[in-house]
């Protein structure tokens, strides 16, 4: 049924293609990359793209192929952003079902530490994080999971309320079942469907992060290639080499969209109550 | 309705002490202390004048003590001063403010000026090929990095004179119009993200709204199409689009940092920017605060003229509480 309606489904046809296809790219930047994406090359500093000298989108201000540097940094953006959004999806949930299930004073609390996270606007928290803890990485991953931890609480504690005063709640209860069997055996499963849409899109802003922070100098450092750090180095150059400022940018935006297709198309086939709006 | 504005304002009060509560402790996590800091590299102090230097500067008590004594200082105005400069912290961000705001409450406006009238339209030419392309430019909106829209813009205009702030950034008291016009591009870098959901908002609420008996009646009825779209369905339409770009405000906040550093913006979020780099943590401290007690102030605004427009939410409210 759902693989009939995903194929139906051109968006979100469409945003796991453009998906698919960064994925294939990060699989060839294992093997083959068309420059070494670090080493510096006086002699073609800021050449422009051109089928001759094989740099297909130019090169930075250190003779660096763009392409290489572009493909290489697939991987670190999303190795980044997927780990900060799983991070994120099961400290939140973790957080947000226990609150909905328990109820009372435990809810009360659990959702004041959401509250409290939410006071901050995302990139802020994200700066501020990384402000603290030192520009490494790790520290990345860790700083856009924690913008995330609210929203999967209160996601998952809403979707919880609603079902769990089900029948087949009580029905796991009267034969036995411990609350933390009922929990991740029956309502977990059944609470799935807003996560899955939460996380496509979670992905997508996550890109944005990392690429924010990069470009700050707060996320990813050189030389290693990110997304936003090449859009850094490329500030200072992009007026006499635009491309410098373009493509890396360009690869932003089409893997983001790609996320927000994906995530936006799920949402209309996992969705019933949304499925005879449009 | 003066009590529920009451009640919303009291909830305020643990959120911004948990706000204070991790302001204070995320600080104090950093390694080596904010005095070693003070001290820098160059002065060897001996452990006995450390103890010395940790009483005089009220540091020798435990954490709680001192969290309460911040917080007590932080309420009377006084946010410490700056490591690098020696300057009072409160006043360098007061200063800075009106501009980060200014170029928020301008991004916000752009976004509904250019948000609303497309989800009209959209609403009203609904054929599935239309459909699409609304969506994916509405989704593109949203995939759009504000840093490198903003590079972008620079890049377009670096010919054209007054319109990038390079660094010779006019006051609105200086010259009103001089001043809308260099940060009518940065405003627009942050505000077409937030365009793209009100437009979007605008869209879906007006076709659900559209769909309504009352609305079927007033065509009924014989009124003018015009009239029917702006009278009748727009203005309840319109509710969850103000809600939503009420939310999205502090979001154009935080985006005012990244766009103020492309722009070369002398505004708050510089300010902060450059406090990170020398580690001045006095001022991050501060920033943090001021935003965040922005942020949740705006969402509670956002709430109550909702509130205020909408009278079931109050009647709602007070049934639960009953």
């Amino acid at each position: 049924m759902t693989a009939h309606r995903l194929a139906k489904n051109s968006i979100a046809l469409t945003g796991g293609a453009i998906v698919g296809l960064y994925l294939i790219v990060i699989l060839v930047s294992l093997f083959w990359l068309p420059f070494n994406p670090v080493s510096m090359d006086t002699k073609n500093v800021l050449s422009a793209p051109s089928l001759a000298t094989g740099h297909l989108f130019g090169t930075d201000e250190f003779g660096r192929d763009i392409l290489s540097r572009i493909m290489k940094g697939c991987s670190v953006s999303l190795i980044i952003s997927i780990s900060a959004t799983a991070l994120g999806a099961m400290v939140g949930t973790f957080m947000g079902i226990w609150a909905g299930y328990l109820g009372g004073r435990w809810d009360h609390w659990i959702m004041r530490v959401a509250d409290v996270l939410f006071s901050f606007p995302s990139l802020l928290l994200a700066i501020f994080v990384m402000a603290i803890l030192g520009e490494k990485t790790y520290n990345v991953v860790l700083a856009i999971g924690i913008v995330y931890i609210p929203q999967f609480a209160r996601i998952s504690r809403g979707a919880i309320l609603t079902i769990k005063s089900n029948e087949f709640v009580r029905a796991a209860r009267s034969s036995g079942a411990g609350s933390g069997y009922i929990l991740f055996r029956h309502l977990l499963p059944n609470i799935l469907v807003p996560l899955i849409v939460q996380v496509s899109l979670s992905l997508s802003v996550a890109i944005l992060l990392e690429s924010s922070l990069s470009f700050l100098g707060l996320g990813v450092q050189p030389p290693a290639p990110s997304w936003g750090n090449m859009l850094s180095g490329a500030r200072k150059v992009m007026v006499i080499a635009p491309w410098t400022a373009i493509y890396p940018g360009l690869a932003i935006v089409l893997l983001v969209l790609g996320f927000n297709l994906l995530g936006d198309g799920l949402r209309d086939i996992l969705d019933p109550r949304l499925r005879n709006v449009r | 309705m003066g009590r529920y504005i009451a009640k919303r304002f009291l909830s305020l009060i643990p959120v911004l002490l948990g706000v204070s509560i991790i302001v204070f402790f995320l600080v104090r996590l950093i390694p080596g202390s904010a005095l070693e800091m003070y001290m820098g590299t160059q002065v060897e102090a001996t452990p006995q004048q450390m103890e010395e230097l940790k009483r005089i500067f009220g540091e020798d008590k435990p954490v709680p003590v001192l969290y309460v004594q911040w917080l007590g200082r932080i309420l009377q105005g006084d946010f410490g001063y700056s490591l690098r400069t020696g300057r009072p912290v409160l006043p360098d961000i007061v200063s800075r403010l009106p501009l980060s705001l200014e170029i928020t409450l301008l991004a916000l406006f752009l976004a509904l000026l250019i948000g609303i009238p497309q989800g009209i339209l959209a609403s009203l030419r609904k054929n599935p090929v239309g459909d699409a392309v609304n969506r994916v430019i509405g989704l593109l909106g949203l995939s759009l990095p504000q840093f490198w829209l903003a590079s972008l813009i620079v890049l377009a205009f670096s010919g054209v004179r007054g319109w990038i702030p390079m660094g010779n950034y006019i006051k609105f008291t200086v010259n009103p119009l001089q001043n809308l016009r260099m940060l009518i591009l940065p405003s627009f870098a942050i505000g077409v993200g937030l365009a793209a959901v009100i437009m979007r908002y605008t869209r879906n609420s007006m076709l659900e709204v559209l769909q309504m008996e009352y609305v079927r009646t007033a065509r009924a009825k014989g009124l003018k199409r015009r009239v029917v779209i702006f009278r009748h369905a727009l203005k309840n339409a319109i509710l969850p689009v103000i809600t939503v770009a009420g939310f999205n405000t502090g979001y154009l906040l935080g985006g005012a940092i990244v766009i103020e550093e492309v722009f070369a913006l002398p505004g708050m979020g510089r300010l902060a920017l450059y406090a990170i780099y020398q580690r001045d943590y006095p001022v991050i401290q501060g920033i943090v605060l001021v935003i965040a007690t922005l942020f949740v102030i705006v969402n509670l605004i956002t709430d109550l003229l909702y509130a205020l427009v909408d009278p079931r939410i109050r009647l709602e409210d007070s049934e639960r509480q009953a």
